[in-house]
């Protein structure tokens, strides 16, 4: 382990030096943060990380921006990135969003990627005020061994530096690990390090320059099930009679370390805890209140294991898999529900009508790769819109169903990488004559009409040529 | 409230209807009733289970109908299925009848035409139950056209509820019966029309209802001999008529042609010994043509007498040359294994293993017949009775259809579904006569006494006239008894034929029901689980070794290729599927190395005590292997001639393959309370080898109540 850290070391010279020059160009770094505190949650296999900045205003002029930077490998892997404020006094104290948005600068250091805090009020020369950022990092514990038999327990890496990437000077920080149990089998000294329990401290550090890096391995035990849904298609369809036909299809698969060699039933169902300790065997999803035809299928037919559990204010879905899915194991499958209307549709003050619905995946504890949303609206509705609180690419399809002529307005909406913190709502406003109703109603009565009219004709009719 | 019924009456004075359109309106709402029932009483397992495919060939049928809607005609048309019979492949759009999944796809067409956005899946479960709808249809027509349009109206209600049909046609049954059915009654139906009108337009249908007959089920073969049968009888009896000429010829020709353009049947009609009755048969109506031509030209009936002679004599005589040499020569092949087993049900026995395996080709118990017919199989010979009271050109196709079939269903337990639209169509011709009879007993009574005449219809005429001579004191009272006993017992068919329905047609088979310990349903689905893993977790081109009888489930819903399936095309090929599970591992791994094969999939019910599983259906792979390959010996698996699994059993038994997969770890496991570990739930005994060992294969996955068991093959070791 010496020789590698070395090198870090050096990389982290080089770094620092290279870095030094661009620094002094840059108009940010009059800010520094005087103190920080990262606690890192390894316990699920989405990371959570939890930032607490002190940033200090030690440069002349008011600013309002503070960059937070990531490494381009941890970049890719960020779901989201929150920023929050305490504001007010003692015990009164209430948190506020700040706004977050990434931010390319022209020359950054070894591709790192930037996001800016905006805060509500600039920070005037000599004050420094607190920022409190959670980010969240999926697909970054590496299976070691990638490939597992059934009663070996899942051992993961973790690869992240002991000092806080940041492009400010850092006067004093320190990071916390949390593993999910106190199985540790190693991990990198950066003195002072040490760990307690299921607890690693790097730190505390003194004066550190921008752009700092010193990288550490973490290998520990990690047997919750890597439930990543690789692809999700919700399509969300209104019905102004009454109903909101939610059908969900998801691609799930276990995405820790690879399942080798045999599966033994006598021994999943006999010792369930040493055996298959990070198979998946059930999921939970979180369903609307007042959900009703669920169903929970896949393309060869129902799946019989899955309950629900409904009370006034959620409702739960437990669902098994066929098979309990071991690493590397797949299944597809469709969930289906019905929801009454008027929870989730409303109308604005300018006569146009609203979907309000939650935009991620119900499952709890699941990534989804990529997600595709479709809001299928009546038909004859009008200049759809949607509002949703993150960036997501959009475009309209139609798409024909019952009795349809011209078809439905579908608006689509595709964002990658979501985990469950994305569960916020989002809008989708259109326009709809009321009288486009009876459009289809009207069409079966008088299709039937015209049936009956044709008997009656056929009746009256004397069609043979002799007489 | 006093004026209300004053104004109803008024109401129905003004839609008063004559006789005639209230018995219209009746019998049209009668048939609306009759069709739903036929639907809604096949729905049963939609409500129960899912809407789902059942059993096994269906999943065949759903496969190519999916293959069909999404790729078009002219791919189904050619494809060629590397999917199954691996290494051989399978000319698919050769080697069926694609007049079913022709037939879902149009009406999903339809469907989606008309924008219902329903799926494939859906279409194909309804198929069967729609078809029965239709067919109710044609039974009423039929029974018209034979009888009167009482007998109709009964024999489509009989029809509708009858579990003979029912057990083909339930929803999710999608198999080639459920269109074969309607077409062959159909068939049958427009023919007799054809016959009795002699109209060439009916014939022209009666031959498109053949191609289509052809282009959905083998069983087309009995249309094409029962007709000539038929037409033979007519000649014999002397009913011989320019009628039945134009029926046959033009039915025979035309749906000869049209039946050609089916790849699977090709130029049989021509060629196989089976349709060689229907050509004999046209070739005898030429000369019966002839000779009734020349009878009309020769005025002596002596000379005619001679030329007949010389004729008829020369005729046979061609015709038996013909006949020989086509034989000779190849040009006519000879009949089937498959035909020789209907017309000999011990054949099939002794001579193909394969076709005696299947517990659908087994000869007929009587119970079963009670079970599939109830009441109709003693109002059959009264039916029959009332027909040769009554013989004409229909009643004698209706009582040799009834007869023939009858005869096959006691051959085979699956064509009693062939025999059940005669059975029902005679015996509604018993109920209709016998009701009739005595509701005319009932309401002429009253008339006699006044007006002495009777203005009853039809058949009624004697009965009343018999009334008139005799007038016995309890004649009334009597028919009401035996009215009522006859609605007694109709409802009770209807009642037993529900309860068949629900009990024993509707399990889809590869979801098992079974009760819990407190009465609540438990389901088995472990048939699904094992296919939906053989789809996601397995290599796209894994090919799947197992029996059969699962080659259609695994290809239609694993995904994967199989060894051998349904399709029971090359006994060679499942002989030696047959041998690599009755050898040794050793002897059995080069068989399977051989093959290419990268699972291995069986069949258990030990922990669930589930029966049908592969030790239950061993003995048969042993048979059919060992009438390939000499090598594998039945009485080496069993102990004085007893088959066992446990202790006793013979050391070649506790030790080949199938045994061994099967019991894998089995011995470990407690089944049941109170017995020793290893105990066989299925069998109800401990097993004999507890210790088995694999050395080429390992387990891949077991379901959760162990009913499917797959085995990966392991690569050979590396050599040092």
């Amino acid at each position: 382990m010496e020789a590698p850290i070395r090198a870090r070391e050096a990389l982290g010279f080089i770094l620092f030096s290279l870095l030094f020059s661009i620094c002094r160009s840059s108009s940010l770094n009059h800010l520094l943060i005087s103190n920080a505190e990262r606690r890192i949650d390894l316990s699920s296999h989405i990371v959570k990380v939890f930032l607490t900045l002190k940033v200090e205003n030690a440069g002349s002029t008011p600013t309002s921006e503070v960059l937070l930077s990531f490494p381009p490998t941890q970049a890719d892997h960020l779901a989201t990135v929150e920023a929050l404020v305490t504001k007010g006094k003692r015990k009164k104290t209430t948190l506020v969003h700040l706004d977050v948005k990434p931010t390319e600068l022209p020359d950054a250091p070894n591709d790192a990627k930037y996001f800016t805090i905006y805060l509500a009020n600039p920070l005037k020369s000599g004050e420094s005020t607190t920022i409190e950022v959670l980010y969240l990092l999926t697909h970054s514990q590496e299976p070691f061994p990638a490939e597992i038999a059934q009663s070996e327990s899942q051992l993961v890496y973790y690869r992240d530096s002991a000092l806080i990437l940041s492009p400010y000077h850092i006067k004093q920080q320190a990071t916390f690990v949390k593993t999910p149990s106190t199985k540790v089998e190693s991990f990198t000294r950066v003195e002072p390090s040490n760990r307690a329990g299921t607890e690693i401290k790097y730190g505390p550090y003194e004066d550190h320059p921008p752009y700092s890096f010193s990288p550490i391995l973490i290998h520990f035990e990690n047997n919750s099930p890597f439930a990543v849904v690789e692809e999700l298609v919700r399509e969300v369809e209104i019905s102004h009679w009454g109903n909101l036909q939610v059908t969900e299809q998801y691609t799930l698969v276990h995405a820790g370390a690879r399942h080798k060699g045999v599966f033994s039933r006598v021994d999943y169902q006999s010792r369930p805890t040493l055996n298959g300790a990070s198979s998946l065997r059930y999921l939970l999803a979180r369903l609307p209140p007042r959900v009703h035809s669920v169903y929970y299928r896949d393309e060869i037919g129902n799946i019989s294991s899955s309950h629900l559990r409904t009370d006034s204010r959620k409702s739960e879905l437990e669902i098994e898999p066929r098979y309990p899915l071991f690493g590397g194991w797949k299944a597809t499958f469709v969930i289906g529900y019905g929801l009454p209307l008027q929870d989730f549709l409303f109308e604005t003050s300018d006569d146009r009508r609203y979907l309000n619905f939650t935009f991620g995946c119900p499952l709890l504890e699941t990534v989804v790769d990529k997600l595709t949303v479709k809001v299928v609206l009546p038909e004859g509705s009008k200049d759809p819109s949607a509002v949703v609180p993150f960036p997501v690419e959009q475009h309209l399809e139609t798409k024909y169903s019952y009795l349809d002529v011209v078809g439905r307005t579908v608006v689509v909406m595709e964002k990658k990488n979501l985990v469950p913190a994305h569960n916020s709502h989002f809008q989708v406003y259109y326009t709809f004559k009321s009288i486009f109703m009876l459009a289809e109603p009207l069409m079966l009565a008088s299709a039937f009409f015209l049936f009956f009219v044709a008997c009656v004709a056929y009746l009256h009719i004397d069609l043979s040529i002799r007489k | 409230m006093a004026t209300m019924p004053a104004s109803a009456s008024d109401l129905l004075k003004s839609f008063k209807l004559k006789t005639k359109q209230q018995e219209l309106l009746i019998r049209v709402s009668i048939l609306c009733l009759v069709y739903i029932l036929a639907f809604i009483t096949r729905l049963f397992s939609v409500l129960r289970y899912e809407s789902m495919i059942h059993e096994f060939d269906p999943y065949f049928n759903y496969r190519t109908t999916l293959y069909l809607t999404e790729n078009g005609f002219y791919d189904f048309w050619n494809w060629f299925d590397y999917e199954s019979w691996y290494p051989l492949g399978r000319i698919v759009g050769g080697t069926l009848y694609p007049g079913l999944m022709v037939t879902a796809v149009l009406i999903y067409r339809i469907l989606r035409f008309l924008r219902f956005a329903v799926h494939i899946r859906e279409v194909c479960v309804l198929t069967a139950p729609f078809f029965a709808s239709n067919t109710t249809l044609v039974a009423y027509f039929f029974g018209k056209e034979i009888w009167d349009s009482g007998a109709g109206l009964v024999a489509a209600i009989l029809i509708a509820v009858c579990p003979g049909y029912i057990s083909r046609s339930v929803a999710g049954s999608y198999d080639n019966e459920g269109v074969a059915i309607f077409a062959l009654l159909f068939t049958f139906y427009v023919f007799v029309k054809a016959v009795n009108t002699g109209s060439l337009a009916w014939s022209l249908a009666s031959a498109f209802g053949y191609f289509y007959m052809v282009s959905a089920w083998g069983g087309y073969v009995f249309i094409i001999n029962l007709i000539p049968l038929y037409v033979l009888v007519l000649l014999i009896t002397g009913r011989y008529s320019m009628r039945l000429y134009v029926a046959y010829n033009c039915m025979y020709i035309l749906g000869m042609l049209l039946a050609m353009q089916i790849r699977f049947v090709g130029f049989q009609h021509v060629q196989s010994g089976e349709h060689m009755a229907a050509m004999g048969v046209f070739f005898l109506m030429q000369v019966f043509y002839f000779l009734d031509w020349v009878k009309h030209m020769l005025s002596d009936t002596k000379l005619f007498q001679a030329f007949l002679r010389i004729t008829v004599t020369s005729a046979v005589a061609v015709g038996g040359i013909a006949l020989g040499l086509g034989m000779v020569s190849g040009y006519i092949s000879p009949w089937t294994g498959r035909f020789y087993s209907l017309l000999d049900p011990t054949y099939a026995k002794d001579h193909i293993p394969i076709i005696a395996s299947v517990s659908e080709h087994q000869p007929t118990a009587w119970s079963s017949f009670m079970f599939d017919f109830h009441i109709l199989l003693f109002l059959f010979p009264a039916g029959l009775y009332f027909c040769f009271k009554r013989l004409s050109d229909a009643t004698i196709f209706i009582v040799m259809y009834g007869l023939t079939s009858m005869y096959f269903a006691g051959v085979m337990v699956r064509l009693i579904l062939v025999a059940t639209p005669a059975v029902c169509l005679i015996s509604a011709i018993a109920v209709s006569t016998t009701v009739k009879n005595l509701t005319v007993l009932l309401r002429s009574k009253n008339k006699v006494v006044q007006t002495g005449s009777t203005k009853g219809s039809g058949g009624s005429k004697s009965s009343s006239k018999a009334l008139l001579d005799q007038s016995q004191p309890f004649q009334k009272n009597g028919a009401i008894a035996l009215l009522f006993g006859a609605f007694y017992l109709l409802s009770r068919y209807a009642t037993h034929c529900t309860w068949v329905t629900s009990e024993a047609y509707s399990s889809p088979s590869i979801v098992l029901a079974a009760r819990g310990a407190h009465g609540n349903r438990v389901i088995f689905d472990d048939y699904r689980e094992a296919y939906f893993w053989l789809r996601q977790n397995t290599p796209q081109d894994a090919k799947v070794m197992s029996w059969w009888d699962y080659g259609y489930q695994i290809t239609a819903m694993g995904n994967r290729t199989v060894i051998v399936d349904n399709n029971t095309w090359n006994n060679t090929h499942i002989a030696t599927v047959g041998r690599a599970m009755s050898s040794y591992e050793d002897e059995a791994i080069e068989i399977i190395r051989s093959l290419d094969v990268d699972y291995v999939l069986v069949v258990f019910g030990g922990v669930t005590g589930y029966s049908s599983d592969d030790i239950n259906k061993f003995l048969w792979m042993v048979r059919i292997g060992g009438g390939v390959f000499p090598v594998i010996k039945e009485p080496d698996y069993l102990v004085n001639g007893e088959y066992r699994v446990d202790k006793g059993a013979a050391p070649k038994m506790l030790n080949c393959l199938m045994y061994k997969l099967c019991y894998y770890r089995f011995g470990e496991m407690m089944t049941e309370y109170g017995k020793p570990p290893g105990y066989d739930r299925a069998r109800g005994v401990e097993i004999g080898n507890k210790d088995v060992k694999l050395e080429h294969l390992e387990e891949a996955f077991t379901t959760s109540n162990w009913i499917v068991r797959i085995y990966r093959v392991k690569p050979p070791n590396n050599r040092w």
